[in-house]
């Protein structure tokens, strides 16, 4: 029984956070309280998880509420249940997609999308920019520019910009390269400061 | 032709590296599937994005439900999926017994924020490349504009400005076509 109860769960979860990532917070809350499977306190443990594992937060709370509250066939039920809703809503655009892609509707309504999408990309990335290159508190209470920046992110930031662009060597190299060499400057050069 | 296994073991191998969450899988996205495996054009990975922002679900997952669709219709869809979600389902089962401490471990926040800095930079370089594949007109940028600057500013659903954004196109495109 518990095993429907979180397929159901998750499922409701799955269905009603749209734009990913974050968008899961309120449901899980929201569950946290209804359920009792989990605290307030497990899911901000979660979200700094999901923050350093690979893999989207809802998915990992799926995983890991599930784990605990029914063992492994609870972890994969609940994982189920949130994708189960994407996976029939997407086949069903796909394959009206596949029929009407080149309808004359269809692809004003993509011309229009495109560009809303990339500023929606755009519009995260800048404040995770933000937050991992500035220090706005302290430059607020100093006002001086060198406390603006994180200097070391920023140098790390630079130098990944050109290996990445410019130099032809690095510039075809995987981003899962890049992202490694980062994490080790990160703990080489203690960038959280712990 | 593409095998179920091989959508499954791809996409499995792109929910390993999709470190640093949300957008940070676009330029593994994009490395993987348009420049590695060809499953997909840069402008077929912008539509995917585009939808993703505005139904259910996990814009990694949506993606991949619809590269798998392609290749292979409704099994190699969710075949992808599965693939997808794998890694998280197996990392966060052995580390649930330990969640509490793994975060707060200084070796694992140093490193994440490293990452962080080249997540911020790989975001920035994937934006080039789906800018070239979206800017083709003025107004085309004008959009881009609008909805950069009202996510920025306000706090709506981005289902808002998708919706906004395809009522937009619809008009625009018409438009056009009357003047000609």
């Amino acid at each position: 029984m518990i095993l429907l109860q979180l397929y159901y769960e998750f499922f409701k979860t799955g269905l009603f956070s749209i734009g990913g990532g974050l968008a899961t917070l309120p449901f899980l809350q929201d569950m946290a309280v209804r359920t009792g499977w989990f605290t307030q306190a497990e899911l901000t443990d979660m979200v700094a998880v999901s923050e350093a594992t690979p893999g989207p937060l809802g998915v990992n709370m799926a995983t890991y509420v599930g784990y605990t509250t029914a063992g492994l066939p609870g972890a994969v039920l609940a994982t189920l249940g949130l994708i189960t809703p994407a996976i029939i809503i997407i086949l069903l655009i796909a394959s009206f997609l596949r029929n009407y892609r080149h309808n004359k509707y269809v692809e004003a309504v993509f011309y229009g999308l495109r560009p809303a999408s990339v500023a929606l990309i755009a519009v995260s990335g800048f404040s995770v920019a933000v937050m991992t290159l500035l220090n706005v508190d302290s430059f607020a209470a100093s006002l001086s520019l060198l406390d603006l920046f994180k200097w070391p992110a920023v140098i790390l930031a630079v130098v990944l910009l050109i290996l990445t662009r410019w130099l032809k060597p690095t510039k075809k190299l995987h981003p899962i390269v890049f992202i490694l060499a980062s994490a080790v400057v990160g703990i080489v050069f203690n960038f959280a400061g712990v | 032709m593409v095998s179920l296994f091989t959508l499954f073991i791809t996409f499995a191998k792109i929910g390993l590296m999709m470190f640093g969450g949300g957008y940070a899988m676009l330029p593994i996205l994009q490395r993987e599937i348009v420049e590695d495996k060809r499953w997909a054009t840069e402008e077929e990975m912008n539509d995917y994005f585009a939808i993703g922002q505005c139904t259910p679900g996990i814009i990694a997952v949506n993606t991949a439900t619809f590269i798998g669709q392609k290749q292979r219709g409704i099994w190699g869809g969710i075949f992808a999926t599965l693939g997808v979600v794998f890694p998280s389902l197996v990392i966060i089962t052995i580390l649930a017994g330990l969640i509490h401490n793994f975060a707060d471990l200084p070796i694992v926040k140093n490193a994440f924020a490293g990452i962080r800095v080249c997540v911020c930079v790989l975001i920035f370089n994937a934006i080039g490349k789906l800018w070239r594949s979206a800017m083709i007109d003025r107004f085309a940028l004008l959009i881009f504009c609008l909805v950069f600057f009202a996510a920025l500013a306000t706090d709506f659903s981005p289902v808002w400005f998708i919706l906004f954004a395809a009522l937009a196109g619809v008009v625009l495109k018409n438009m056009g076509e009357v003047k000609k």
